[in-house]
């Protein structure tokens, strides 16, 4: 138990419980799906996981400043459908502007959302839930009523979901897979080693005493919009690439798949603490659940959302319940260990 | 510095006298919605003449009613401080569960009595994780808006059950007293209700209070929990009402009825300006947001314009109405230090 205490924090244990439940899932799955343990599940899968992971990894930037951004499906939808246009009207556009194009767009409009929260004052909830409106009022609106369409893109982006960039055994990883799978490892490691992530967590721990710190605040919890935007833009580059026919109401209602992914994965609704990995691997289990409950013939695909909600339900109640017991645990242990330390000194 | 002001407001309102007063309550968050309600009623009425009709006025509000009721629920919710996201997904679970006992063959009025139940039980459900757990009512009723909807989606599946009986749909068509249908005399009843409970009673105190300090609520010797568990039952049984309602109006049930509602009267509700921490807030105002927002979506209907459109414009006024405010406070801080 000791030992246990020593290599692992509660969070880790939590974030290891997932990867046990979500290989149970597989397990469960597998026995009752015919050839489902297959490199096509897997292929199926990972491309829906890696656009859901990508807003995710900027969801949990937003929510560790203990802020929200509702408005993600939106710009998702916004900027698959602009960047879609463009290229169907200029198919000789470079594919990297594209991506930075997506990019730029998203970091745009989450600027938006970022000053008004940071230095508007507006609260999170309410800025984000007008832009989720604003920002699909104006793409509605500009299209006029027109969808992009898979044939007026150019093969490389229409490709694109298919190529492998190489294969381990039947599971091949893709381009868009091996991208998702490098932000959440950029992004992680920028929460763990550099000021700005350790910052996320401060502000979101305890907003005031961040301030009085004398972090820049508002500046920081700006910035964690932006690139929340930046990230969903980038994903809506993905959601372009991956479906191809983008109509105006593209990844509508996809914030809340992206939340539950967040908060399934162990990021605290109220800040200050969660991973990457965690948002991750709550990504991974929602979509795994989701993906599999539609080709399970014993019951039927309605049951998707119940259980989704029941499991995020149960997300939550178990950080709050066990998660905080085990914190208890290893707080009064550390004491323990550390008494012990000095008994020992003081006998040498 | 607040104490201040204070007086020196008290000062000009006996200077001024009646009228000071009034422009003093203007210049209120209700009095600035009541100033764009008139100019918004206004254009309205250039643009169409027959704008004030009572018959007009009451298909206003007619074809927003049962989000409206919910928005009453609401503003209790709220100013506790709490936010209740699954009320759109309880209205379309208490339609479907409806529809899916009259689709067995069981009495309409005994279906109706279950799905009341039934939303009351969600209400009870969310509550229970949020008073007494102590989670985070984002993160449970987030939770209810995904798993309530999934479960009437089970009961529906994508079917589409229509073939109430006559009078069912009668109740929620036709005009019962006087130009009123059943759904507006519940409201207005409902609001009476409101006004009473919140303005003038103590359990009204008590919610002002949690929602201003929870914890100087709880070392008064307000029974916190009771009061959260109470509000979560009543904005679940309210809401289940508001499905039947609006199942009684459209006269078909389908699975995904009423999703997206929760948005709309959440709005209504801040709008109004109910703080989103909690604490402040009054169903005046919310009144007058209601207003608005009605008159607002059927203005913009007048001249064209699409109901994205007009969502889109109410999350703008939304996002105003809190910015304004606070830059207005900037301002006048500014304005404070130079003096």
């Amino acid at each position: 138990m000791n030992a246990i205490k020593r290599y692992f924090r509660p969070e880790q244990i939590r974030e290891l419980s997932l990867v046990v439940l979500i290989v149970l899932i597989v397990l469960l799955f597998s026995t009752q799906i015919e050839g489902y343990l297959s490199g096509r599940t897997f292929n199926r899968i990972a491309t829906s996981v890696a656009i859901i992971a990508v807003v995710a990894v900027g969801q949990t930037l937003v929510v560790l400043t203990r802020n929200i951004d509702l408005s993600v499906g939106s710009i998702v939808g916004f900027t698959a459908y602009v960047v879609g246009t463009q290229i169907a009207s200029h198919n000789d556009m470079l594919p990297l502007l594209a991506v930075l194009m997506a990019i730029g767009l998203g970091a745009a409009l989450g600027l938006i959302n970022g000053l008004l929260v940071a230095y508007g004052r507006v609260p999170a909830i309410i800025t984000t839930l007008g832009s989720l409106a604003i920002y699909r009022a104006i793409l509605v609106e500009s299209s006029g009523a027109k969808s992009v369409i898979t044939n007026t893109l150019p093969t490389w982006l229409i490709e694109l979901p298919q190529q492998n960039l190489f294969s381990i055994g039947a599971i091949n990883i893709r381009p868009m897979v091996a991208l998702a799978l490098l932000i959440v490892v950029i992004f992680q490691l920028v929460l763990v080693y550099l000021p700005f992530g350790r910052r996320l967590y401060a502000i979101g721990s305890n907003p005031e005493a961040a301030r009085v710190a004398g972090l820049p605040a508002q500046r920081i919890v700006a910035s964690a919009y932006v690139l929340c935007g930046a990230l969903a833009g980038l994903a809506g580059f993905m959601f372009l690439a991956r479906f191809g026919n983008i109509t105006v109401v593209a990844a509508q209602g996809l914030e809340l798949q992206v939340v539950a992914a967040v908060v399934v994965g162990g990021v605290n609704i109220f800040g200050g603490s969660g991973t990457m990995v965690g948002a991750l691997l709550g990504a991974v289990m929602i979509d795994t659940l989701e993906q599999s409950l539609i080709r399970w013939l014993q019951i039927s695909e309605f049951w998707r959302d119940a259980l989704l909600g029941l499991l995020i339900l149960l997300a939550v109640a178990s950080d709050a319940v066990i998660l905080n017991r085990l914190r208890a645990l290893w707080a009064r242990s550390e004491l323990t260990v550390r008494t012990e330390d000095k008994i020992d000194q003081a006998s040498v | 510095m607040s104490s201040r002001v204070g007086t020196k407001n008290d000062n000009l309102i006996v200077q001024k006298g009646w009228m000071g007063r009034n422009w003093l309550r203007l210049r209120s968050w209700e009095g600035l919605l009541l100033v764009i309600l008139i100019v918004v009623v206004l254009i309205n009425i250039a643009e169409s003449p027959n704008y004030l009709r009572l018959s007009n006025q009451i298909n206003l509000f007619q074809l927003s009613i049962e989000k409206i009721i919910v928005a009453l629920a609401m503003t209790f919710i709220i100013i506790n401080s709490e936010i209740d996201l699954s009320v759109a997904s309880i209205m379309g679970l208490a339609a479907c569960i409806l529809a899916a006992l009259h689709e067995q063959g069981v009495p309409v009025p005994i279906g109706i009595l279950v799905a009341l139940l039934a939303g009351a039980l969600c209400g009870a459900f969310n509550g229970f994780w949020i008073a007494y757990v102590g989670l985070p009512s984002l993160a449970v009723t987030l939770a209810g808006l995904i798993g309530y909807r999934g479960v009437a989606r089970i009961l529906l599946e994508d079917r589409s059950i229509g073939d109430f009986p006559a009078w069912f749909n009668l109740l929620g068509q036709k005009p019962l007293i006087g130009p009123l249908p059943l759904a507006m005399i519940i409201f207005f009843v409902l609001l009476i209700i409101a006004v009473i409970v919140l303005q003038y009673s103590s359990f009204g105190r008590y919610i002002y209070v949690i929602g201003n300090n929870r914890e100087v609520a709880r070392y008064s010797g307000v029974k916190v929990p009771r009061v959260k568990m109470i509000l979560f039952i009543i904005s679940g049984f309210i809401s289940a009402l508001a499905g039947l309602l609006l199942a009684a109006r459209l006269g078909a049930v389908r699975g995904n009825m009423g999703e997206g509602f929760e948005l709309d009267i959440i709005t209504m509700v801040l709008l109004g300006g109910v703080s989103v921490f909690g604490g402040t807030g009054t169903l005046v105002g919310v009144g007058l947001a209601i207003l608005l927002i009605l008159n607002l979506r059927n203005g913009m209907s007048l001249v064209n314009i699409t109901s994205n459109t007009q969502t889109g414009v109410i999350g703008l006024l939304l996002i105003l109405s809190v910015l304004i405010p606070n830059w207005a406070q900037n301002v006048r801080s500014v304005w404070g230090r130079r003096r």
